[in-house]
């Protein structure tokens, strides 16, 4: 319990909530991301069409009524594409880095709370990963697993995973000298009931941090290696491998190009939006802005 | 003041590009290839591109004109001295980049290294030669095992190419790192994937037809980029761009564009026999291969893609060509027919298919159409895009299911037929084999009768393409090369070949 | 200063150990027999697949196999890439000036932009100008760095015609042409350095400005200028510098699309190149390649810190 929460009686929970709720932008962004995700988990029935359908009488349209954002070189709806899209980059942002979460905690706490030499190994192998810039990983993993939407899925996980581990790791490490843990310690628990009712509920705020931030990163990763043709593969549909087909055809059909790479960057920006005011709202040393 | 010297900073970045331009050489051409070329070597090499980078590096015993006729280039001339034995004079003088002179024992080198090294693709184009013969320093007599109508024309591709003997047997296998021939231009540099660089050869023994003192190769698969390059001005020309920007570059005052039917024809390769990757129900069931051609409709993908430019086909050879056969057309699209016959085939639906496809805009799109059409039939199909070099090496070591692949096409309808189709062709990734088949072809091969001669291909396409289905010929392209208007002498000639003679630039 | 260093090596050693058996590791990934691969027009001779087989240890226990790779990795033989015959290390040497080039050219952009930015908006806290500086900081980061690659050249190349749409020119061979091909994908990389760099200048200013001895020198009467120019500045660069080395090794990733969208012939391009050659060697080498690269960017980094930061001296 912290001295603020004694004077002022709310728990520190609530008062985030309450300087969240505050931070215009960051609501603003919650918005979007919401938008999303409820286009994303709604998209088969709201599309107005089969995003895979084809109509060789309707190529490359622009935008009308029936089409609210035109059809592409192959005759098929871009709206329905793009709803449908959001469901590739939202998967590759909150699956994948809710498996590097899951893996990466665990394995942090572990470093933190269990003996020196696994510090020293898993500090190590996390130093290795994260040297490898993550585009660079998920292309060498695509080459030698193939080009697949679950592929892109797992290279993201796997490069995402060290920041998380090191965060967990940083936080056990510190909760480590508190009186409690080393009371508990010498009353004989292991470490990983320690690490479950100690450490785990400290280490909430900062990881929902990162993982906001890490989701906007993973959703440009996907789009990024879909783009490449290593993602999502053909012909269903990613806002990255739309943007690339979309090239060839940016003077006559610029609508192709345009959409995908719009829902891009305002999810991304929206996630980065509540990213940002999480910290703000969660991190009790920062002034009001 | 940050607005003004943004703007500043433009202008001196778009005065140093006209001025950069107008002090380039003017005699240095700049050619977009649509892929990188695989290996420099007239025998080991596949590509289609490879053999645009030929047309300036190597020349061969014959050429062909814009009318398909066969002329001198490295011959002057020949005589049938019975139906099989050809008695070839070769011109005097011409020397080899390294400065060795041409001979007729260069010549009986050369064709035996096409005859008989490790992995030739040309052994099916002249394996009807028995013997050779250097009856004088400038002429040489070959016998064949047959009379053989189309053994000419092999000689004006990679086929006649003359090499150094000399820079061959000392760079062995590694010849097409260097490459030492006889034509215009000698070879300079090559950076994988990024350009080739040759240099006029002052020594060629037609040195008055060559006016450029250089030409870069740059190969840029994506057609857009290649256009782009060609409009500002990186580029002087493109060895094709994609039917859909024709009238584009029709409109661009400061461009040209030329258009001539193809000599071959884009089809899917299905591989029925070549390794365990043929262990499938598509490789292994003419009645699901049946299925798979009946559920794509030709005119559609044309129209899709190619804005309706090219020419749906089902048989290797296109309509200009003499050995054309009118009634032996394309199947109009029949998906109940398809699925039928899956049924009846008893496999379990949905058929899994994999298709390697090469790495251009083009063609993935293709693809993708293709992949809706077949999946109406009960087709689910991959996508395997690859790099068209490393993709003709795989399907050379069988590592394809189904492979969407062109060939350039030659004059003779057994240069695009024999080596693919021909259970020993070198070209016949899908290992077909079909010994009736093979007889035909063969019979083919030697028949002096034109009406005879096409009979027995109408044969063999009812055994070979309606029966076995062992592959699907789609259509037949067009050539379509771009230049910018400053360039002229340009030749275009069916084969969709770019040679330099004659070629100039303002 | 060099015990601190050795230490670190220590640290750095490990990892690149672990990192070269994970590498070794993906090529167990790999389908298909690489004799077969390999013996190219020879794959029909069984002698011959059999000589590449041991030339390859194909045939050994794989930790035989592994501390082979590290002894020829350790002497610079990266192996030899399927695709073009070539040695590797050659290879990523010989396209890698060109990334540098770009990234060298992405930083400066990156650093022009950012770093006043991020000065001007911690200092003019909360004024329209900070909102909008920040704004356009944040489009910056969310802004997928492709779609700006291809806007660009629409209307740059296409519409304009000011400069060429792909291609690259070397530094030496046309200084003027090089700028012109490397212009536009040094501006699409660069503004996302600025973007970062914005963010943690202005963090760290903000930090600095509000430090005791700031407050100190206004109160004894300094200038604002003198106080923003002398102290708050040069406290807050040192986050910038370190990150800025960081941010140099991210952008060799970051060039990988942008090279891919330009054309041009740099190491990002070799490695998407390699993923659809299939060629395994290539793709192996560019990993080792690009971790070397980062971890002694992270060293440089440390040292520079260390350097700049007076109080991290005795560490």
């Amino acid at each position: 319990m912290s001295v603020a929460a004694i004077e002022t009686g709310e728990s520190p929970g609530r008062r985030a909530l309450r300087r969240f709720a505050q931070h215009k932008l960051a609501m603003f962004g919650l918005v979007i991301v919401v938008i999303f995700v409820l286009a994303a988990a709604l998209a088969p029935w709201i599309a107005p069409f089969d995003p895979l359908e084809t109509n060789w009488s309707r190529l490359r349209q622009p935008p009308s009524w029936t089409h609210p954002f035109g059809t592409d070189e192959n005759g098929r709806d871009v709206l329905s594409r793009v709803l449908h899209g959001a469901r590739a980059s939202m998967m590759a942002g909150v699956i994948a880095v809710g498996g590097a979460v899951l893996i990466g905690v665990p394995i942090g706490l572990l470093a933190g709370l269990g003996g020196k030499w696994m510090d020293v190994v898993i500090s190590r192998v996390a130093d290795a990963m994260l040297s490898i810039p993550f585009l660079i990983l998920a292309i060498a993993l695509a080459a030698f697993l193939g080009p697949a939407l679950e592929n892109a899925m797992l290279a993201i996980a796997i490069s995402a995973s060290p920041i998380f581990v090191r965060l967990a790791r940083g936080m056990a490490l510190d909760a480590r000298n508190t009186d409690w843990v080393e009371a508990a310690r010498a009353m004989g628990n292991p470490p990983w009931r320690i690490g479950l009712l100690h450490v785990l509920p400290n280490i909430l705020p900062p990881l929902l941090v990162q993982a906001t931030l890490a989701i906007a990163e993973a959703i440009i990763a996907e789009a990024s290696l879909s783009f490449l043709g290593l993602g999502q593969q053909p012909p269903n549909p990613s806002w990255g491998s739309m943007l690339n087909s979309a090239q060839r055809f940016i003077d006559s059909a610029p609508w192709l190009a345009i959409f995908p790479g719009l829902a891009i960057f305002l999810v991304v920006l929206a996630f980065n939006l509540v990213g940002d005011g999480l910290r703000d709202a969660l991190d009790p040393r920062s002034q009001k802005r | 003041m940050i607005r003004r010297t943004l703007l500043a900073a433009c202008a001196a970045l778009g005065l140093s590009a006209g001025i950069a331009q107008a002090q380039a050489p003017t005699q240095n051409l700049r050619i977009g290839l649509r892929e990188d070329p695989d290996i420099l070597d007239p025998t080991l090499a596949r590509t289609f591109v490879g053999r645009i980078v030929f047309a300036s590096l190597c020349d061969k015993l014959f050429d062909i004109n814009d009318k398909l006729e066969i002329v001198p280039q490295l011959a002057t001339g020949y005589t049938w001295e019975d139906p099989r034995t050809l008695l070839i004079r070769l011109r005097e003088g011409v020397r080899f980049h390294d400065g060795d002179i041409m001979d007729a024992e260069a010549v009986r080198y050369s064709l035996n290294r096409h005859l008989t090294m490790q992995g030739s693709f040309r052994r099916s184009e002249i394996n009807t030669i028995e013997a050779m013969e250097v009856v004088s320093p400038l002429q040489i007599r070959i016998r064949l095992t047959g009379p053989s109508a189309p053994f000419l024309s092999q000689l004006t591709d990679r086929a006649g190419m003359i090499i150094s003997p000399r820079a061959a047997e000392a760079a062995g296998r590694n010849f097409g790192n260097h490459p030492v021939c006889a034509g215009p231009f000698r070879f300079v540099e090559r950076v994988a994937q990024d350009r080739i660089v040759v240099e006029r050869f002052p020594e060629y023994w037609n040195a008055g037809a060559v006016h450029l003192n250089r030409i870069t190769y740059l190969p840029i698969p994506d057609s857009t980029v290649r256009l782009a390059n060609l409009q500002s001005g990186a580029l002087e020309m493109v060895q094709t761009i994609d039917p859909d920007d024709v009238p584009a570059v029709r409109r661009n005052s400061r461009l040209r564009v030329s258009v001539s039917d193809e000599l071959g024809y884009q089809g899917i390769t299905i591989n029925t026999g070549n390794g365990a990757r043929a262990q499938t129900p598509m490789g292994q069931n003419p009645r699901v291969r049946e299925a798979f051609e009946l559920a794509i409709d030709r005119d559609a993908v044309n129209r899709v893609v190619y804005e309706g430019m090219f020419v749906p086909t089902a048989q290797p050879v296109p309509p200009a060509n003499p050995m054309h056969i009118r009634d032996f057309r394309p199947e109009p699209r029949n998906v109940e027919r398809a699925r039928a016959l899956l049924r009846e085939a008893g496999v379990t639906t949905p058929v899994r298919v994999e298709m390697t496809v090469p790495n251009n805009p083009d063609l993935r799109q293709v693809g993708e159409v293709i992949q809706a059409m077949v999946r109406e039939a009960g087709f689910e199909l991959r996508l395997n895009a690859t790099e068209f070099a490393t993709s003709l090496q795989a399907a050379a070591r069988g590592d394809f299911e189904t492979y969407l692949v062109a060939w350039s096409g030659r004059v003779d309808i057994d240069g695009n037929f024999w080596a693919f189709t021909h259970s020993r062709g070198a070209q016949n990734d899908g290992r077909y084999a079909n010994p009736e088949v093979d007889r035909l072809l063969d019979a083919a091969r030697i028949e002096p009768n034109a009406e005879a001669r096409r009979a027995l291909y109408a044969q063999a396409y009812q055994i070979a393409i309606r029966q076995d289905r062992h592959r699907i010929y789609l259509w037949h392209r067009k050539n379509i090369v771009a230049h910018t208007a400053r360039l002229s002498g340009f030749v275009n000639v069916a084969d969709g070949l770019i040679r330099p003679q004659g070629i100039r630039l303002q | 200063m060099w015990l601190w260093l050795l230490r670190r090596l220590g640290q750095v050693i490990p990892t690149l150990l672990i990192l070269s058996v994970l590498v070794f590791a993906l090529q167990q990934l790999m389908p298909g027999d690489p004799a077969l691969i390999l013996a190219g027009e020879e794959r029909g001779d069984p002698q011959v697949l059999a000589q590449i087989r041991a030339e390859l240890m194909l045939d050994r226990p794989l930790h035989e196999q592994y501390l082979h790779w590290l002894w020829r990795v350790l002497h610079g033989d990266f192996g030899f890439s399927w695709r073009i015959r070539m040695p590797v290390g050659q290879l990523i040497l010989e396209k890698l000036p060109v990334t540098f080039q770009l990234a060298a050219m992405s930083f400066v952009i990156g650093v022009a932009i950012g770093v006043p930015a991020g000065v001007m908006s911690a200092v003019w806290r909360d004024k329209p100008s900070d909102w909008a500086i920040n704004g356009i900081a944040l489009f910056g980061i969310s802004m997928p760095n492709f779609w700006l690659g291809i806007m660009m050249i629409l209307l740059f190349s296409v519409q304009l015609g000011w400069l060429p749409p792909s291609g690259y020119v070397p530094l030496w061979e046309d200084p003027v042409m090089s700028l012109q091909t490397t212009i536009m994908p040094a501006f699409v990389l660069g503004t996302g350095v600025a973007s970062v760099l914005m963010r943690h200048t202005r963090a760290a200013m903000l930090g600095a400005l509000s430090q005791d001895y700031v407050r100190t020198a206004r109160a004894k009467g300094l200038s604002e200028k003198f106080v923003v120019g002398k102290h708050a500045l040069r406290n807050a660069l040192i986050p910038v510098v370190t990150l800025g080395t960081i941010e140099f090794g991210r952008l060799l990733a970051g060039a990988v699309l942008t090279e891919q969208i330009f054309s041009i012939p740099g190491f990002g391009k070799l490695v998407v190149d390699a993923v659809f050659n299939r060629d395994y060697p290539v793709v192996q080498g560019v990993v080792m390649a690009t971790a070397l690269i980062f971890v002694t960017l992270s060293l440089i980094a440390d040292m520079l810190y260390m350097a700049i930061n007076p109080r991290l001296r005795t560490a």
